[in-house]
């Protein structure tokens, strides 16, 4: 580990489609710096897209006036990425896509964001807002997972 | 901030002496890209299998895998056999867990498609 442990980056991103790969690169960068192998970094960055995909488009309505702070605070063995929006919160978890019912036009083809986010990274959080308080996506990748 | 999509198709002879589409893209596939994705795949031959290359494409999100999902669905119809090649481990792996597998083979690359259909 080396001197980024115990430190937060901060980014802040316009409520615009395509902003989301900053945040990916920045995340990319801090795991990268506290010895991530490759493939969970790749696994980070497509959890950080989707996160702030669903707080540009669903929280935020793609309203430009409103921003998505990403914040990632990096530990001995582990990396937190909260995505926080200014949208009320995910009230009901979709249920995992199925490509039976896709392929058969019986669930939309999109709807994937929140599956792969929870597949891909070792702890997902959504917690809603409350006064005072924004709504947020909560990211965790250890280090300590056998392989690392 | 978002590369378009850039597509182009090929027509090949794939191993087996069938005739072959490959569809090639570049740039980021996401939800920007559905015209060009939809439009491009619209326009190739049902009557023989087609490929999909991911060799130049540097960025897919979730809306971009959906895209994947509706070419599927549209082969799926005409009976029309759909592969990808080019995908990175990452992405073949993502294209796994979210069953895309069942419908499409994925190849390494190019060569081993073409042998294949």
């Amino acid at each position: 580990m080396n001197e980024i442990k115990d430190s937060a980056v901060e980014v802040k991103l316009p409520s615009r489609l395509g902003f989301e790969k900053i945040a990916m690169g920045t995340a990319a960068s801090v795991a990268k710096l506290m010895g991530f192998p490759d493939d969970r970094i790749e696994d980070l960055k497509t959890a950080v897209a989707e996160a702030c995909i669903n707080a540009i488009e669903h929280a935020n309505r793609l309203d430009d006036n409103l921003s998505v702070g990403i914040v990632l605070s990096a530990t001995d063995d582990s990396l937190e990425v909260k995505v926080i929006d200014e949208g009320e919160g995910v009230a009901d978890r979709p249920a995992s896509p199925d490509i039976d019912r896709k392929m058969h036009g019986e669930e939309g083809t999109r709807g994937m964001g929140m599956f792969l986010i929870e597949a891909l990274v070792d702890e997902a959080e959504w917690v809603k807002g409350t006064k005072g308080d924004k709504s947020y996506v909560r990211l965790v990748i250890r280090l300590n997972k056998k392989g690392n | 901030m978002e590369t378009g999509t850039k597509t182009n198709v090929d027509e090949i002879t794939a191993g087996s002496g069938k005739s072959v589409s490959v569809l090639r893209f570049s740039g980021d596939i996401s939800s920007t890209s559905r015209d060009t994705v939809l439009g491009a795949y619209g326009k190739i031959a049902k009557d023989r299998p087609v490929l999909l290359d991911f060799c130049r494409v540097d960025y897919i999100n979730s809306s971009g895998i959906a895209l994947v999902i509706q070419m599927m669905m549209e082969a799926n119809k005409t009976g029309q056999e759909i592969c990808a090649f080019g995908l990175t481990p990452h992405f073949q792996k993502v294209f796994t867990m979210v069953g895309i597998t069942k419908y499409a083979r994925l190849y390494p690359d190019e060569n081993s498609a073409k042998a294949t259909v």
